[in-house]
């Protein structure tokens, strides 16, 4: 039951930091539509991770919470990828991280759907639904972006330049039981891999950007060693519970 | 190069049978994006089931110095209304 509790949260956290980083913007999207657009995505995330942590939750049977989950870890004992904690630093890496996120996202939930595991499978098909609009939204930025002015142009392949290193991670198997996987509850995602580049290829090829030639890619997350971002990040989400534990409203 | 992009109006249809109603205004480069931009501003709440956006400046409007000429003449024609039928109860959105 260990395994199945840590691969919740593997997936689950990737949720919550996203959907944290995205309320970052709420009032401060660079627009009244895109910050209503990027802020309806950050509730989705965090709709889908607290089904997750729900979960997670009952699995694990200490009598602990949803909110204990999120809100009451080290930073250490948070497994998502270095990617979505990446971060605003301008509307460029809002999209490109979404984006790089969204195709991943998607691919990932489509697998999940038919997982052994009947609760995961039944998140995910909600799930998708919401993630296949991100997904559709993100790319169209990026090809905006990409295919418009200098500067934007400039700006997304900035932001799709400096987050490249990041994307490798996502397919990587750290947390996941092997016995997940043979009992076809978890998704093998190194089956995803080459779904993933084509599209995203095909996606930056669109929207006239360059695909990053870099070919060194940073691991950590998943095993709980954050970039330095995390840290502050975490300071934001988890005040309320620290300064007044058990705070309701 | 405007800084601004151009205004669109966005009707909506609440539920299937129903005509879509204004129900806004928003910003967008094009269709494409006004109709995404539509449905994250005005659909958040379940509140439509299709969507229309057309550009403002495309919509032609009365005058409202002409509303004299356009409106006062119809306040005396009563019998245009269909009041002397009576409604059947289970006839709703009249």
């Amino acid at each position: 039951m260990d395994n199945l509790y840590n691969y919740i949260l593997t997936i689950a956290d990737n949720c919550l930091i996203l959907g944290q980083r995205l309320g970052e913007l709420c009032g401060h999207g660079p627009s009244l539509e895109t910050d209503i657009a990027v802020t309806n995505i950050s509730l989705d995330l965090i709709g889908q991770t607290r089904s997750y942590y729900q979960y997670a939750a009952e699995i694990e049977g200490k009598g602990r919470t949803e909110d204990d989950i999120a809100f009451l870890r080290l930073e250490k004992e948070y497994k998502n990828c270095l990617l979505v904690e990446q971060p605003n630093e301008h509307f460029g890496y809002v999209i490109g991280r979404q984006y790089l996120w969204d195709t991943y996202h998607y691919l990932f939930l489509s697998e999940l759907q038919g997982s052994a595991d009947e609760i995961l499978a039944a998140i995910a098909k909600k799930a998708i639904k919401e993630v296949s609009y991100h997904k559709r939204f993100s790319g169209d930025w990026v090809k905006r972006l990409g295919d418009g002015t200098n500067e934007s142009r400039g700006k997304m392949q900035e932001a799709i330049c400096d987050l490249w290193p990041y994307v490798d991670e996502l397919f990587d198997m750290t947390g996941v039981g092997t016995d997940l996987i043979e009992n076809r509850v978890a998704v093998d995602l190194s089956a995803l891999k080459e779904a993933y580049y084509e599209q995203v290829f095909e996606l930056l090829s669109e929207a006239t950007l360059d695909v990053p030639e870099r070919k060194y890619f940073i691991y950590g997350g998943k095993k709980g060693v954050h970039s330095e971002h995390l840290g502050y990040l975490l300071t934001d989400l988890q005040y309320m519970q620290r300064a007044y534990p058990n705070m309701e409203w | 190069m405007k800084k601004t992009w151009p205004l669109w109006e966005v009707f909506v249809r609440s539920k299937n049978g129903l005509e879509h109603r204004h129900f806004g205004s928003l910003r967008a480069a094009d269709a494409e994006m006004a109709l995404e931009n539509a449905r994250d501003v005005y659909t958040r709440r379940m509140e439509g089931v299709s969507i229309w956006v057309v550009e403002s400046k495309n919509i032609t409007a009365s005058n409202p110095e002409n509303n004299g000429e356009l409106f006062e003449p119809a306040q005396d024609k009563v019998y245009r209304h269909p009041t002397f039928y009576k409604l059947p109860d289970e006839l709703k959105h009249m």
